[in-house]
């Protein structure tokens, strides 16, 4: 290798020539140019009280630490699997990742362990689902078949999940355009990850089961904008039905991008919506790169098959290396293995998204499919040379490798070398011909790292243990009468009441718009006070602390209603809001109370005015005429609090001071 | 049936007919629900008749309600044609060779994704592509002998399969493994532990609880293991080899007369009652957990003995148990009686007389317990006592299934209650012990600490 070779520097053409730009300079011509489309499968948790397949409680959730018993098991592929996967699944396989689940009795039966066959599907779930695909224009299918979906992670210890189709083809206004609904399915939640290291890989079973809906849309969202547009159109559309369940996790979006030339890659374990531009507009051009890459080592290399790497255990001492995972390494007797990639130089530094390149793919791969955690390897390109110039050297005699080449180092144990050089040859192999088709998993800094290889198309096949389920014209009916009024039509209320779009986020994230129609319709309330309340006042308090048990947003009504029972004027509703959230079981008496209500009235706070207006006379400072109305004001306000409306008293105080006699200063 | 409407019945098929759409075509349907488009799959027979089975482009499946469709096209047509991919089961000169005789089980499998319907895999080549573990362990062969389901083996499959496993021991085979369903396995185990006497070689039954097509089946393991104790395992007996914990570790070696179903779905469902298993085994080593067995030998002598009378019950007793049962048993030409007893081996005083019948007609009634669990004890009580007297022989620490095998093959041998007794109570592979160790019976409570602390600990 040249020492003249700049990698810093050829990140940095590379950035250039694949045209990436940050997101804020990035334009909707920018997308357009790079082919962009992205579609989103959105899982949501539905408020259920039991699981989908087995009548374990759900929303339960254990320390990873805590739990009562494990169990062990290894997923292997089925035959037609291997088949198509060229060895990867097989690789992948061979090195086998010992899984093992967390249980506590609590949670979990034997069906989770996939000890015993499902029991019948949860009813409460499937009346919400379809509930969801109607709101969503969904057709409704005649009959639900639950579908089995591999998955060989080990993330659902049967190595499928149960899923159904209720419905297919709907849609979504998102801002002007429609967006096209594929399907909503409804299935089990997977369990959750605690730890995967080497070989070992560790779950929980609590979240396992719980049911879940899946809105898959068709790739129509053109710029990472109105996917995210999308995804909370979604979002706010299930909040709506009531149905689903909140807090951390119960919401997912997985994210399916691609461009021109490029392939679909889903982006997993996007937990925010707000991340969704970075992810989207980070793969696109990502993939751009690689197709740039793609085509100039087609340009090296006429004849692809022929290409061949090198791969030779290491000939000489490195014990002087100081960089700890090659001491590390060294000292737990792992093999060194010296990699040369023919005609592979600048390309390992390519840039492939913000701070990573070329390398970073195959390092992925060498994490998720040989088992070696990161770091993993060392290569030519690096920003920070391990080696020093003589080992170089004696590496480079010992690939025979040429100006023309780029060359890795990783470290291994024995048993994962052969899979560690199998994974390396195959990413490269694959660069020389497209973009792989795989699962990336978001990273909040909005790059992706490799998770798996994408599953064959084949890989869903009926659940041989359950029998279908009718779904007749008459329960669809039923059900369509207990819908909640369209999401469209609710912004279109929000617009038409006037409410500041500040508050619009919290409103229908929390699903308050039918409570807001209901205080306004009932109790004449002015709406935009009442969205500044909850949007404004209630999300303050609810960010300093958390809810006292038994607080209910149902119970705003309800204080509403005894605040105009008792003819409280609403502007004690604020004081009233705070006390009510840490003591929901206050009766309205006790509320009043701390609030530090007294029963006043308007001739008794309008007398205590002359008496005031002296004193405020006494020890005035400021010129303004209206100086001494706002402080009497502000002497009579927290009487006055839930007696009398503030722009009354201060109209009549207005008027007692003009009937004064003038200050004479 | 005609092929075209594979399943379909009723309403469906003559909606199929009146828009002319046949199975695997590619179909657009509009219904009043929509238009759903896909190809039309076969339906279960057994499922309603007014729904047509879509598979659509996402793979998934979904029903289509008749009453709602208001026209059908086929715009396509793609019949699925499967095959198991074969490759050459390698062959080493060093390893031992191991003949896997199939009995309808399902042992490996590929799924067709498009039906679902599973295919077996079962040549060698077949098994190699699916569990390519087992060219590490051996030279494999593979005969199918019947295919039938495990509900449905029965006297005729015990012997036609004691018959080919003596055959292929006198040809040299280092080890026989046969797959087998798993819900009657256990009888079948004591069905050869009667049958073949003084092998040479492992005998393994095996099985699956999860069925092979799916990624978590422990059917590769449990095929592993037992080609494994085939090949290499010192215990030259009948044995059932299936998965000790429901944790993917290690199988456990069950003496074939000792060996007990219990639990309907668990991998780890088989359970030696009584007495410890044999062995352990994973893919690398035997942990033997007993000295008292008969060791592999090099010689061929293995004594085949393929009896069996047909005409044998077993009676599961339950309180007001009317006397009738035993008596339709006598007129309905039956040669033999296992009761299944209460406690120590009782049944109510009404019974008496049928049992003294039976004695007189010289139809053997041998007692066994319902407990599983411990001996048949006639003495303690007078009920016992005054049932030994009517002529029920109590058969030990037998299991009634066992017992009722043992019994079917003895009055095969002889219809002479004398000599009968005589093969009933002499102990065979451990059928009957004259000692229950201390740890032969360990049914662990959950919910007690010590059994919790336990089970965090090990996996069950």
């Amino acid at each position: 290798m040249s020492r003249e070779f700049d990698p810093k520097q050829n990140y940095e053409s590379s950035c250039q020539k694949t045209g990436y730009v940050t997101r804020d300079k990035a334009t909707t011509k920018t997308y357009r140019e790079l082919g962009f489309k992205c579609g989103l499968e959105v899982h949501q948790q539905l408020a259920t009280r039991e699981k989908l397949f087995c009548r374990c409680p759900v929303g339960i959730y254990q320390d990873f630490a805590d739990f009562d018993a494990e169990v062990i098991r290894h997923m292997r592929p089925t035959l037609s699997e291997m088949g198509t996967y060229d060895g990867t699944a097989l690789m992948e396989f061979k090195t086998r990742k010992n899984i093992t689940y967390r249980i506590k009795n609590e949670t979990t039966c034997t069906y989770e362990v996939d000890d015993t066959p499902p029991f019948p599907i949860n009813r409460e779930a499937l009346a919400y689902a379809v509930r969801i695909a109607l709101l969503l224009q969904c057709n409704i299918v005649g009959e639900l078949h639950i579908t089995r979906k591999q998955y060989l992670d080990g993330s659902i210890p049967t190595g499928f999940q149960r899923t159904a189709i209720v419905g297919i083809d709907g849609e979504m206004p998102v801002g002007k355009k429609k967006i096209r609904i594929i399907q909503l399915s409804v299935e089990e939640d997977a369990c959750r990850e605690v730890s995967d290291h080497r070989h070992e890989r560790i779950y929980t079973t609590d979240r396992l089961g719980i049911p879940l809906i899946e809105t898959v849309t068709y790739p129509d969202m053109m710029t990472p904008e109105e996917a995210e547009a999308a995804g909370q159109y979604i979002r706010f559309l299930n909040r709506s039905s009531g149905l689903v369940r909140k807090g951390s996790g119960a919401g997912r979006e997985d994210v399916n991008v691609s461009i021109t030339g490029g392939t679909r890659v889903e982006i997993k374990g996007v937990s925010h919506i707000s991340w969704i531009p970075a992810l989207t507009h980070n793969e696109a051009f990502r993939q751009k790169a690689l197709l740039l890459i793609r085509d100039e080592l087609v340009k090296r290399i006429p004849k692809p098959e022929d290409w061949k790497p090198v791969f030779k255990r290491l000939n000489f001492d490195v014990s002087d290396i100081q960089y700890p995972p090659i001491k590390q390494a060294v000292e737990n007797g792992w093999q060194l293995i010296a990699v040369n990639l023919p005609q592979f130089r600048g390309i390992l530094s390519f840039f492939t998204q913000p701070g990573k390149t070329f390398a970073s793919e195959i390092e992925g791969r060498l994490k998720v499919i040989a088992c070696l955690e990161l770091p993993n390897m060392v290569h030519s390109e690096d920003l920070q040379p391990v080696f020093d110039e003589n080992m170089l050297k004696k590496r480079s005699r010992l690939l025979g490798c040429t100006e023309q080449d780029a060359q890795i180092v990783f470290w291994a144990p024995e048993e994962d070398v052969a899979c560690a050089m199998y994974t390396i040859e195959e990413r490269c192999r694959m660069a020389l011909a497209e973009v792989p088709n795989e699962t990336r998993k978001a990273l909040p800094d909005g790059t992706t790292i490799f998770e798996r290889v994408l599953p064959g198309a084949d890989r869903m096949y009926p659940d041989t243990d359950s029998a279908p389920i009718p779904i007749s014209d008459d329960y669809i009916e039923e059900l369509r009468q207990q819908l909640p009024k369209e999401l469209a039509l609710r912004l279109q209320q929000l617009a038409d009441w006037n409410i500041p779009a500040d508050t619009h986020h919290y409103l229908l994230r929390n699903n308050l718009i039918p409570l807001l129609e209901k205080i306004i319709t009932d109790f004449g309330i002015e709406p935009v006070f009442l969205a500044s309340l909850l949007a404004h006042r209630l999300k303050h308090i609810e960010g300093r602390q958390q809810a006292a048990a038994g607080f209910d947003y149902k119970l705003i009504y309800d204080l509403f209603r005894k605040t105009a029972e008792r003819k409280v004027n609403y502007n004690l509703l604020p004081e009233l809001l705070p006390i009510l959230y840490e003591h929901p079981q206050l009766d309205f008496d006790s509320l009043l109370h701390l609030a530090g209500f007294k029963k006043t009235t308007m001739e008794k706070l309008l007398g205590e005015v002359p008496g005031l207006a002296a004193i405020f006379r006494n020890i005035k400072r400021s010129r303004n005429p209206l100086a001494a109305e706002r402080w009497i004001m502000g002497n009579l306000r927290a009487v006055a609090r839930g007696n009398v409306d503030f722009n009354l008293l201060q109209q009549e105080v207005r008027k007692i001071l003009s009937q004064l006699p003038k200050d004479e200063s | 049936m005609i092929n075209v409407f594979k399943g379909y019945k009723g309403r469906a098929l003559s909606t199929l007919k009146e828009f002319q759409m046949r199975v695997w075509g590619d179909a657009v349907i509009k219904t009043t629900r929509g238009e759903f488009s896909g190809i039309i799959l076969p339906r279960s027979e057994n499922d309603d008749d007014y729904h047509i089975v879509l598979k659509l482009k996402t793979g998934y499946n979904v029903g289509i309600d008749v009453n709602t469709i208001t026209d059908m096209q086929e715009v396509g047509y793609r019949e699925a044609h499967y095959k198991i991919p074969e490759k050459d089961f390698p062959f080493s000169p060093d390893k031992p060779r191991v003949k896997l005789f199939g009995t309808g089980g399902t042992i490996a499998s590929r799924l067709d994704y498009r039906t679902g319907a599973v295919i077996p895999a079962f040549s060698p080549g077949e098994l190699y592509g699916a569990v390519p573990e087992l060219a590490d362990i051996c030279n494999l062969e593979t005969e199918k002998l019947f295919a039938v389901f495990s509900e449905n083996m029965g006297p005729k499959e015990y012997m036609k399969l004691a018959v080919a496993i003596g055959d292929e021991i006198a040809r040299g085979v280092d080890g026989i493994v046969i797959g087998h369903g798993t819900d009657t396995l256990h009888h079948t185990a004591a069905a050869l532990s009667y049958m073949i006497q003084k092998s040479p070689v492992p005998i393994v039954l095996v099985g699956s609880q999860r069925s092979s097509d799916r990624p978590s089946s422990d059917a590769a393991l449990n095929l592993i293991h037992a080609t494994t104790t085939a090949s290499r395992c010192e215990i030259a007996e009948v044995m059932v080899c299936m998965f000790g914990p429901t944790s993917d570790e290690y199988a456990l070696l069950h003496q074939g007369t000792r060996v007990r179903k219990m639990h309907s779905s668990y991998r780890s469902t088989f359970r030696t009652i009584g007495d410890t298993p044999l062995a352990m085994v994973t893919r690398d080593k035997f942990t033997y957990l007993k000295n008292d067995f008969n060791r592999r030998r090099k010689d061929r002598h293995v004594e085949i003995k393929p009896y069996f009378e047909e005409k044998v019950a077993m009676v599961y007793y339950y309180p007001n148990m009317m006397p009738d049962i035993i008596y339709s048993l006598i007129d309905n030409g039956y040669k033999g009686i296992v009761i299944a007893g209460t406690g120590l081996g009782h049944v109510n005083k009404p019974l008496y007389p049928a049992i003294r019948k039976c004695f007189e007609l010289k139809i053997p009634v041998y007692m066994t317990v319902q407990t599983l669990w411990g001996y048949v004890h006639m003495f303690v009580y007078d009920t016992g006592r005054d049932l030994m007297s009517s002529g029920v022989i109590p058969t030990g620490n037998m299991l009634p299934e066992v017992a009722y095998i043992k019994l079917g093959w003895a009055l095969g041998q002889s219809s002479d209650p004398a000599t009968v007794k005589e093969i009933m109570l002499n102990p065979v592979c451990h059928d009957i012990t004259e000692k229950e160790p201390y740890n032969g019976y360990l049914i662990y409570q959950g919910g007690i600490p010590e059994v919790e602390e336990f089970i965090r600990k090990f996996h069950k």
